[in-house]
């Protein structure tokens, strides 16, 4: 019982030469696969025309244009927003749906049918219902990154209600949880994790739905811009905007990561 | 805390078309430690669970008078599996958690966990998570999670099974220490011979399934602690072995396992 002797007594760890250069290698690595993969970028590109396969420097020059002119910005702020937006409101509404249908059978039951149907009908498919329903504004895009958001988030929420451990909630109420503090106190820390990857793999999932839905009807945003590039026959503006989409993701991807890890450390 | 007395009155239990416990008389005095012995499968812990209000039952099971419709926070559940600690919440908040439940004030609370982490020997442990303990500890914790909140019974299905033998003497010694102090009624299930030679006042010996009920009763008044040296207490050991080694044997031959035991 007093066995406190060696507790806390953690040894200071002082990096060894090994350490620092394994977190060297961590970053230093990725570093040289990009630059290799321009480079083979480039030498492709010599080889063709510029409209099959414009050259990492003609990519680089359209982007810095479309930077200065803030077109760059515009797009990427727009398709940012619209998926933070439509992602946001997915996530907070999704899981207090998945919670209530994972824990009321009859409200699953109800729910049960639709949730079947919808699941095989990508959220592409409503673009142009969407549009005729809504309109063409900015509320239909992120309606349509609702959609497709609070759908991924309510079936994750849902299969985690239904894999809490049974003994835990025992536990509770034997402990004197009420239905509902069994809910507060339980069910939803245990579902943290597999909101956490509901909400991550909608994130993904936004963007190919702002691409398309901003490619049938928008006047600004990364979808319209690789739609747009196709008039002018610019190639390198599409180049810019997949690249743009892909560093948007990552650091949407990153920030994610980020925030749920310093606020939801002890659920996940 | 003062324990409660239990009545279990014709109490049979099925799961579906499955009798799994028929008949069970039993009348448990307030502060008795009572140790349910079997073999594997026979009903054990579907018969605790019966009391801790997780399953439904024919007959009647009531505590104090009171029948059982449900758990509740008369009755205190030690699990067999240390799972059943909250992971997301420290070893402090798990112990903590009855009373924030119900309300009690944060310092209230706190002095009370501290008490009860003590009384268990855990003071070094409290902000650590469940995760970042050992099998014993964590029991530990448990246990003083089901203390704080005072219950008058406390229901432990197997709870040092799956310690090592040193820790599980330890933990023993421990208990019957808690039990004395506090006063509670204990019901607890063990498949561990000695472990109720050790710690009951009344051991419990159940059929082999399925319809299982009670064998024998054997009381035990030798005083604590006790020793596994005492020649009366290897008597009660090796009485109870034959009673469950019986049993055993009835079991394994009908699911045909040995034939020499089908007579
Ligand atoms: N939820 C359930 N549904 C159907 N049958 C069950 C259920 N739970 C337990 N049983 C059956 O009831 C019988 C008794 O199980 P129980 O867990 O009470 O045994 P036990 O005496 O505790 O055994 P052990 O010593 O191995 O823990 C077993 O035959 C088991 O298959
Ligand atoms: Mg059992």
């Amino acid at each position: 019982m007093t066995d406190m002797s060696n507790e806390g007594g953690k040894i200071a760890a002082t990096p060894s030469p090994s350490q620092s250069l394994r977190k060297l290698a961590k970053y230093a690595i990725p570093v040289i696969a990009i630059l290799g993969g321009v480079l083979i970028w480039h030498i492709a590109s010599t080889f063709t025309s510029p409209l099959f396969l414009p050259s990492p420097a003609m990519v680089w020059g359209a982007a810095v244009e479309m930077a200065l002119d803030g077109s760059l910005a515009g797009s990427i702020g727009a398709s940012a927003w619209r998926i933070f937006a439509g992602w946001a409101a997915g996530v907070i509404l999704g899981v207090p749906l998945g919670l209530f249908m994972g824990r009321f059978a009859i409200v699953r039951l109800l729910a049960d049918p639709y949730i079947e149907f919808f699941r095989f009908i990508p959220p592409i498919a409503f673009v142009t219902l969407a549009v005729i329903w809504l309109g063409p504004g900015e509320i239909t895009k992120i309606a349509l990154i609702f959609y497709t958001t609070i759908f991924i988030v309510t079936l994750n929420t849902i299969a985690g209600v239904e894999s809490v451990n049974p003994l835990r909630l025992q536990a509770a109420r034997s402990l004197g949880a009420t239905r509902m503090q069994e809910m507060t106190t339980i069910i939803l820390p245990s579902t943290v994790p597999y909101m956490v990857t509901g909400a991550r793999i909608a994130m993904g999932n936004s963007f190919l739905t702002v691409v398309s839905a901003e490619i049938v009807s928008a006047q600004q945003g990364l979808g319209s811009l690789i739609w747009t590039a196709r008039n002018f026959a610019r190639t390198d503006w599409v180049f810019v905007g997949i690249i743009a989409l892909g560093c948007l993701g990552f650091v949407f991807d990153r920030i994610f990561r980020m925030v749920t890890n310093r606020t939801l450390r002890r659920f996940l | 805390m003062t324990g409660a007395s239990i009545n279990l009155e014709h109490v049979g239990i099925a799961f579906g078309t499955a009798q799994i416990v028929s008949n069970v008389n039993l009348t448990i005095q307030p502060g008795e430690f009572i140790c349910l012995l079997g073999p594997s499968g026979c009903g054990k812990s579907t018969l605790l669970n019966a009391i801790a209000g997780f399953t439904p039952v024919s007959g009647r099971i009531t505590v104090d008078g009171v029948p059982v419709t449900g758990p509740g926070l008369d009755r205190g559940v030690v699990f067999q599996s240390s799972e059943v600690l909250f992971p997301w919440l420290t070893i402090r908040q798990n112990v903590e958690y009855g009373l924030k439940l119900r309300g009690t004030p944060a310092k209230e609370r706190r002095e009370k966990a501290d008490r009860y982490l003590a009384m268990v020997g855990l003071s070094h442990a409290l902000d650590r998570f469940p995760a970042q303990l050992s099998g014993g500890m964590r029991q530990r914790a448990q246990i003083a999670r089901v203390l704080i909140n005072e219950p008058s019974v406390v229901l432990m299905d197997e709870p040092f099974g799956a310690l090592d033998a040193q820790t599980r003497e330890v933990l023993q010694a421990e208990l019957a220490r808690i039990w004395r102090a506090t006063g509670c009624t204990i019901v607890f299930v063990t498949h561990d011979i000695w472990e109720a030679v050790l710690l009951a006042d009344r051991v419990v010996v159940m059929t082999a399934g399925p319809a299982a009920g009670i064998k024998t009763v054997e009381e035990i008044t030798l005083p604590h602690p006790r020793d596994q040296g005492d020649a009366q207490a290897l008597t009660l050991f090796r009485r109870l072995r034959d009673d469950i080694g019986a049993e055993v044997r009835r079991a394994l031959a009908q699911q045909g396992l040995s034939t020499e035991a089908a007579e």
